[in-house]
């Protein structure tokens, strides 16, 4: 049996609201609209690492890792994925390198893994990908595990002369994007155990070319179920979801344009008190008296744009960056209801073709139920993901908004302490005139 | 001429620990030393404005500001406060008083009056002069340069200004009766002529460049605040969006819905306490316009200082040309080209006794040239010596008041962070309840 149709059965979820059966004996639904995905020969040109050709079925590290979440759930209901599952593999993406040949120029990151899991030959692993292999693997995570959702990349695409792909700021920024995409990716209790992930993480060079082939053929079988079918009654929990996801996604483009607007008010502040620290400090070589005064102020105002700059700084890359994740991630999860509909559809299409059948003859009706089974598990599976983001994105978001407090808190802190340390200065001064006064 | 301001009349306020809304009341009073002779006898305030309307002198309906003059004898120690005597003065009639005090006085650095119009104003700020806001801060302007004057060694003790505080009506006849606009006339007109002093007291010179400077960078400064003042004011103001998408977005959320909402109040609050630190900033902003506006009033006395150099200088160029005449009638050569020696060369020499009276006649100019470069002389030496008592004095001042107002510029500074970093903690711990 295919690896990944096993794997992907033991997610948690799926399996709650698939039915009773025993994991080994089911079949994932989805298996018989689409091409075995078994790893042939040539699309293994692994060299090092662990072959994927072999994984086990219902590896048992699946299986702990069911059970385990099963214990914890009850004990932890609020909120089941803050810290209830088992952690065996550890990803870090860092260390960017530019690489400029005659062909291209691109930048590769390190892919350093560190895991206990028995489908990984080593505990540890270092490679070097490029967004190319990124956006490869999750294509491949996609096509493969098409009743997930696939947390988003960042956008492949900049444009010409506006951005430069290789200024250290902007490799700096897609290299922590990449690295949360593959944490996400490696914290999910069904997409860690891909095969193509395993390949990612551990191969020394990755052999592409299968992965470009399935693409189309999936996107062939998509279009010919969607096939302009209307649903009877989508089920109002979806519904929800679509209807939140447009909310959700309409807020996070007005707090972006906010955030964004907030930065370059700041940055024309930030110019103007420069310029205005600059002129106290010209000011303070005119006097006698008041020299030390003055320059106290321009050091003070120079601290506090320091201290607006750094702040600044910090808004462009940790809190941004994170924002653009979620519109991105919306339009993941969008993208999978869509391709629940589609498989509801070819339920509900193949059902009534049976129902009208039914009167001429009796055919089978295994292929409705196999339809049902699929849609079925598409929605167990779709609301577990669900259950799991909305989970991660209240963690992300408490720590993203509490972190831009907390900046802005320290920034005014420092000012603080700065015209604090001024008027320390100021008054030590006039004290010293007090005394030389009554002298 | 000026009566020295003896060391211990000078108060020295202390300012340590004070919070922003103290300093702000202790704005005026740091600004002006106490323990002058009319201010020990008499409280001045400028209590209020008014708008009023009437005709003016082109039979023209207008409307313009009145400010209410208060003045009391100064509290005795156990009396009951006594009630005040008021009367009401326009801004021109602030202005004519200065005007006089300016030529009366052209030794003395005359207390600038707050601007007739709004300067330097970021665009939130109205620069209507009927605003009620730009009104108080004239009115805290005005009240201020009664205080000046009224602190003044020199100024405080002229009739003309206790009238100004005491005679609603008579007061601008009594004004005009001192002729003093055709003083100011005559050295106005003097003084737009370019006139070229050849010896320059250093001193005046340097305080004269040193006022430049002054006025340069404070106009800079002013200008430059202005700007950071509207950054600012956008600054504060964009987070505001941020209650309201916060409000809407917590309206789909479940358990981060609390936290949202109430962050997003917080954000509103932080937009809206922009306008108060702002408008506090302004007297700030007063401070070094009043400084701003004294640096014309050094300057007029440098130039007022340059004219009596040039009439010292002229008187004894003039004395010098005598001299130089009488040299060449006794000796009756010509040393220097001139229409005369022309004359008497075409013409012949003159008799005796022409040439006799003649004589009698430049040594009599002579002596009275030598009586005025003498007078000249002693006017310019008092001059200087008066005026450089003022410049001291005036020095002192600025030195104390500019720190004054740079260490209420950190307090008001100081209350912002508190207020963000309160604001900001408040928020943060909103979310970190979602």
């Amino acid at each position: 049996l295919p690896a990944f149709h096993a794997m992907s059965i033991s997610a948690p979820r799926g399996l709650a609201s698939s039915g009773q059966k025993p994991i080994t004996e089911i079949l994932h639904p989805l298996s018989a609209a689409e091409e075995p995905l078994s790893p042939g020969p040539d699309e293994v040109g692994l060299t090092n690492g662990t072959p994927v050709e072999t994984p086990s079925p219902a590896s048992a590290s699946v299986l702990f890792n069911r059970l385990q979440l099963d214990d914890d759930l009850d004990s932890d209901a609020r909120d089941p994925y803050a810290d209830t599952e088992t952690h065996d593999l550890f990803v870090t993406v860092d260390d960017p390198k530019k690489h400029v040949s005659t062909m291209e120029t691109y930048i590769t990151y390190r892919v350093s893994t560190k895991t206990t899991r028995i489908e990984f030959d080593l505990p540890e692993y270092s490679v070097r990908r490029r967004y190319q292999d990124f956006d490869w693997l999750r294509t491949k995570l996609e096509d493969s595990q098409p009743t997930h959702l696939i947390p988003p990349l960042p956008e492949k695409f900049v444009m010409k002369g506006v951005v430069d792909r290789f200024s250290e700021e902007f490799v700096e920024t897609r290299m922590k994007a990449l690295d949360k995409f593959l944490k996400r990716v490696a914290d999910h209790p069904v997409l860690s155990f891909n095969p193509h992930l395993n390949a990612f993480l551990s191969a020394k060079d990755l052999n592409k070319r299968q992965g470009l082939a399935l693409l189309s053929k999936v996107g062939e079988s998509v279009k010919n179920v969607a096939g302009g079918y209307k649903l009877r009654v989508r089920p109002p929990e979806f519904c929800a979801m679509g209807e939140y996801l447009d909310t959700f996604n309409q807020k996070l483009g007005t707090i972006d344009r906010i955030a964004q607007r907030i930065l370059k008010e700041q940055s024309e502040y930030l110019t103007e008190l420069r310029e205005y620290g600059t002129v106290y400090a010209s000011w303070a070589g005119s006097e006698e008296e008041l020299q030390r005064p003055l320059e106290g102020v321009a050091g003070c105002v120079t601290t506090c744009c320091g201290a607006l700059e750094d702040m600044s700084e910090n808004m462009g890359q940790e809190f941004l960056p994170v924002l653009r994740e979620y519109i991105l991630y919306i339009e993941s999860m969008k993208n999978v209801l869509r391709k629940r509909d589609q498989s509801q559809a070819e339920y509900e299409g193949r059902l009534e073709a049976a129902v009208l059948r039914k009167q001429e003859d009796r055919t089978p009706v295994t292929e409705v139920e196999k339809c049902q089974d699929k849609m079925e598990c598409f929605n167990a599976d779709l609301k577990a993901d669900w259950e799991r983001w909305q989970s991660n994105k209240r963690q992300d978001f408490k720590q993203l908004l509490t972190g831009m407090a907390d900046k802005n808190v320290t920034h005014y802190e420092k000012c603080q302490a700065a015209w604090e340390s001024l008027i320390t200065l100021l008054q030590d001064k006039q004290t010293e005139d007090k005394t030389s006064e009554t002298n | 001429m000026a009566d020295s301001v003896s060391s211990e009349e000078v108060a020295v306020i202390s300012n340590t620990d004070i919070t922003s809304t103290e300093s702000e009341n202790n704005i005026i009073n740091t600004m002006v030393e106490r323990g002058t002779a009319l201010l020990r006898k008499l409280e001045i305030n400028v209590a209020e404005a008014e708008k009023r309307t009437g005709k003016n002198t082109v039979n023209m309906q207008e409307t313009y500001t009145v400010y209410l003059i208060e003045i009391r004898p100064a509290e005795t120690e156990g009396g009951t406060p006594a009630a005040p005597d008021t009367l009401w003065r326009r801004y021109s009639e602030f202005e004519l008083l200065r005007t006089y005090l300016l030529v009366t006085y052209p030794y003395i650095i005359i207390p600038p009056l707050p601007e007739k119009r709004a300067e330097f104003v970021w665009h939130k700020l109205s620069a209507d002069n009927l605003d009620p806001d730009f009104v108080e801060r004239r009115r805290v302007g005005l009240e201020n340069f009664l205080l000046r004057v009224a602190s003044h060694p020199v100024l405080s003790n002229d009739k003309i200004f206790f009238l100004f505080l005491t005679e609603e009506k008579g007061w601008r006849d009594a004004v005009l009766e001192t002729g003093f606009q055709d003083k100011a006339d005559s050295r106005l007109k003097s003084l737009s002529a370019m006139f070229r002093v050849k010896n320059p007291d250093k001193r005046f010179t340097a305080l004269k460049q040193y006022s430049d400077e002054l006025n340069s960078v404070i106009s800079q400064l002013l200008r430059i605040r202005a700007r950071v003042a509207d950054r600012l004011y956008g600054v504060y103001k964009v987070h505001g969006n941020y209650g309201r998408v916060f409000s809407e977005w917590s309206a789909i959320e479940k358990e981060m819905g609390d936290g949202l909402q109430s962050a997003g109040h917080h954000m509103d609050t932080y937009a809206a306490s922009i306008d108060d630190i702002l408008e506090e900033e302004e007297h700030f902003a007063d401070q070094l316009k009043e400084y701003l506006f004294y640096t014309d009033a050094v300057r007029s006395v440098c130039r007022k200082h340059e004219l009596i150099q040039y009439e010292l200088e002229m008187a004894a160029q003039d004395l010098a040309q005598k001299k130089q005449q009488k040299e060449e009638l006794a000796t009756g050569t010509v040393r220097i080209f001139s229409l005369k020696g022309m004359t008497s060369k075409l013409f012949g020499q003159e008799s005796p006794e022409q040439k006799e009276s003649r004589l009698a006649a430049l040594e009599q100019s002579i002596q009275e040239g030598e009586e005025t470069v003498k007078e000249k002389n002693t006017e310019c030496q008092e001059f200087v010596r008066a005026a450089w008592d003022d410049i001291e004095h005036f020095k002192e001042q600025k030195d104390k008041d500019l720190r004054e107002a740079l260490i209420s510029y950190a307090i008001m500074q100081i209350s912002m962070c508190k207020k963000g970093i309160q604001v900001w903690s408040n928020a943060k711990e909103c979310f970190s309840k979602m």
